[in-house]
């Protein structure tokens, strides 16, 4: 036994301490995906007995307009929710400077993304709400007669997008705000010397430095418009009659909520949002694994 | 670990000890989900059952009255509690049909419940058999603000036509004729099954909620025809509000009449609202000559499969189903008893209505929710919710809903 652990010591060793997340990582990750694609070829009510009903699940879903204003619904979230991107970049830059107090305004700014996605949403949904939210208030003063934002469904995305937009901005800010510390002083100081400034100076010089944080907040914000529930259930639950629903909410809405039986239903939406998640997820670990090896 | 025996010593014989002393103490496990009144109520029948039946020891895990409605799912088939809450109806279906609630026709049996609960025995009936308990039912209706009605000029309508010509009144006077909150659906299906129990009867409503008539029929449409005519009197943005923030709307008198069910009169009341001031009609006829069919949900009390002690659980519901205990608990609770030798609180005249209303009904349905299965009544909801934001989409409408009732009944 110990000649056995002498001799191969160095090839075990990384193995046992590999153990551990690697059997988390089946019994919480790997194996759930499986399952969840094993159910959605049943019929199933989560109590009684499944049925085998093979691709029938997703041949429903290729004719279910709920599932069409969802899938519509989530490229809207992740076109738009990119918008934290260049918008946390801005923040960033303009809170780079060295004035008293600057601690406090970067803090002030870092506040939404602290406090819980259910109270943004809360919060919002009164700043929305007819007759005595803040917005709709406005809305009655300038054109004369409110809009109740959560009620109109060429509408409700957008306001749910802008609220989720405004902890997501603050959270790329902190990112790029850590980018910015690590920018090499001296490029930026030869840079000037040639001449750059402004936007030249920006593009150019900085831009690249800041690379590795770009890469993070698009992977954290496309993650984030994919993954978009909270504000969703918190907001509208899905209404005015489903049209601010997105493929999470209408899984979860299908297979678990109360008037929702159908575990196969729910679990093949959940197979059809993981697809589109592994395209992204699997973009962004071909470009890691290109970069580590190019170098 | 010396003191650890030591002290599971001591706990076994202060087991013992007790056990001797006070025979044995079966506990029967309860899982329900009430808002704070109801709780109150509740425990209060605990206390009086435990006092008629000392050897029992009723745990309540009361959970919260959302949460609930997914929580049983997993409560049910993992680790069953003796007692739970649920409703009546197609509700019910689900778990009845997966095996998850007992058969307790034999307690319907032996004390007699056919008799005394007979208005409720058809909803607590699937395949012959009876599934759980009724402890209390309200009715549904519309409720109005009488200063609403002096303000804007307008007597209390005594048909249907008055009901809509008056609508008219009331937006000349900046009055919402009827507000509603449907940002959690449910609300609006009140609308729909009282427009369409008046305008072609119980026998075909149910027809409808069964899956039996589609939606595309001309029938369903002669019932939308109805709601179009009150469509453009409803509170606007009713999708973004809640049913409470609609409360408050008929409390302040910006809305004159509300379709509701009588728990909301203890939201009125806490808003200001008095005995005087705050009144109760039966929805008007529609179709003349038809039979006037009610709504009145019931809540219920069923055991588990997975029931340790089923036959105190059966006890319990005997319990519930008595005459008197449940009197003493919709006093309580603020609604009206199951049990027809019960009585009702003569000086609530919202009580008093509602029992006059559904002891004279001819029929009582459920609710939308609770007498179409889970994913028509959704699906249902949704259709109606954007039939009131957008009445001219009506046919794609229907079309949608019958396509769905395709596939839920198999």
């Amino acid at each position: 036994m110990t000649a056995y652990w002498k001799a191969n010591q160095r090839r075990l060793a990384p193995l046992l301490f590999l153990a551990p997340g690697m059997l988390m990582f089946a019994i919480y990750v790997i194996i759930p995906i499986a399952q969840s694609m094993w159910i959605s070829f049943y019929d199933w009510d989560g109590l009684g007995e499944r049925v085998w009903i093979g691709t029938a699940n997703y041949v429903e879903l290729a004719d279910d307009d709920s599932f069409y204003t969802s899938l519509k619904n989530n490229v809207i979230w992740l076109a738009l929710y990119l918008l934290a991107v260049p918008a946390g970049l801005l923040i960033a830059i303009f809170l780079n400077q060295n004035v008293r107090g600057i601690r406090l305004y970067k803090s002030l700014f870092f506040f939404p993304f602290v406090i819980s996605q259910v109270v943004v949403g809360l919060m919002f949904a009164w700043f929305y709400a007819p007759n005595f939210g803040l917005f709709y208030k406005l809305t009655e003063i300038l054109f004369g007669s409110g809009t109740a934002v959560l009620a109109d469904e060429r509408f409700v995305t957008y306001g749910i997008i802008v609220a989720g937009l405004w902890p997501q901005i603050a959270y790329v800010m902190i990112l790029y705000l850590t980018g910015l510390n690590n920018v090499a002083p001296d490029q930026v100081e030869a840079a000037r010397l040639d001449g750059a400034k402004g936007w030249r100076m920006l593009w150019y010089v900085i831009l690249p430095q800041l690379r590795p944080a770009t890469f993070i907040a698009v992977v954290v914000t496309v993650i984030g418009a994919l993954r978009s529930f909270d504000l969703v259930s918190i907001m509208t639950s899905g209404g005015p009659y489903g049209t601010s629903r997105v493929l999470s909410y209408y899984m979860y809405e299908q297979a678990l909520s109360e008037y929702g039986y159908r575990m196969g239903y729910g679990a093949a939406i959940a197979v059809v949002l993981f697809g589109i998640m592994m395209i992204f997820i699997s973009g962004f670990i071909w470009k890691m694994w290109r970069d580590e090896t190019e170098r | 670990m010396v003191q650890f025996q030591r002290g599971a010593l001591a706990l076994l014989a202060g087991l013992l000890l007790t056990g001797s002393a006070m025979a044995q103490q079966r506990t029967l496990t309860y899982n329900a989900d009430y808002d704070p009144i109801p709780l109150a109520a509740f425990e209060a029948l605990i206390a009086d059952f435990e006092a008629a039946n000392p050897d029992i020891d009723v745990v309540l895990n009361n959970f919260d009255h959302e949460g609930y409605k997914t929580a049983i799912r997993n409560f049910l088939t993992t680790d069953a509690p003796d007692l739970a809450n649920w409703y009546a109806g197609n509700r019910m279906a689900p778990f009845v049909n997966a095996g998850q609630f007992i058969d307790v026709s034999d307690v319907w049996e032996a004390n007699g419940l056919s008799d005394s609960l007979a208005s409720a025995k058809a909803s607590m009936t699937i395949d012959g058999k009876q599934w759980g308990v009724p402890y209390t039912y309200y009715q549904w209706g519309i409720y109005f603000n009488r200063d609403a009605y002096k303000a804007a000029g307008v007597e209390e309508p005594k048909s249907w036509d008055e009901f809509v010509a008056n609508c008219e009144k009331f937006q000349a006077a900046g009055i919402d004729c009827i507000t509603t909150g449907s940002s959690a659906l449910w609300p609006v299906a009140g609308i729909f099954d009282y427009l369409s129990l008046r305008t072609n009867g119980y026998e075909w409503h149910m027809d409808l909620t069964a899956g039996k008539v589609a939606w595309t029929d001309q029938k369903v449409k002669d019932v939308f025809a109805q709601f179009a005519r009150i469509q453009p009197f409803i509170t606007a943005n009713h999708a973004a509000i809640d049913w409470q923030d609609a409360a408050a709307l008929l409390v302040q008198g910006k809305a004159a009449n509300y379709v509701m069910g009588n728990f909301a009169v203890g939201t009125f009341k806490e808003g200001g609202m008095t005995n005087d001031n705050l009144g109760f009609m039966v929805f008007p006829e529609i179709t003349p000559g038809i039979p006037r069919a009610e709504e009145a949900p019931t809540d219920t009390i069923h055991i588990p499969a997975g029931a340790k002690n089923v036959e105190d659980a059966k006890k319990f519901l005997a319990f519930v189903a008595d005459a008197e205990v449940q009197t003493k608990l919709n006093a309580a609770l603020g609604q009206l008893p199951t049990n027809k030798n019960s009585t009702v609180p003569a000086d609530d005249p919202f009580l008093s209505a509602g029992f006059e209303t559904i002891s004279t009904a001819y029929a009582l349905a459920q609710f939308f929710d609770r007498d179409a299965p889970a994913e028509m009544a959704k699906a249902g909801m949704e259709g109606i919710q954007e039939f009131m934001v957008k009445p001219d989409r009506l046919d794609a409408i229907l079309e949608r809903l019958e396509k769905v009732r395709g596939q839920v009944y198999k």
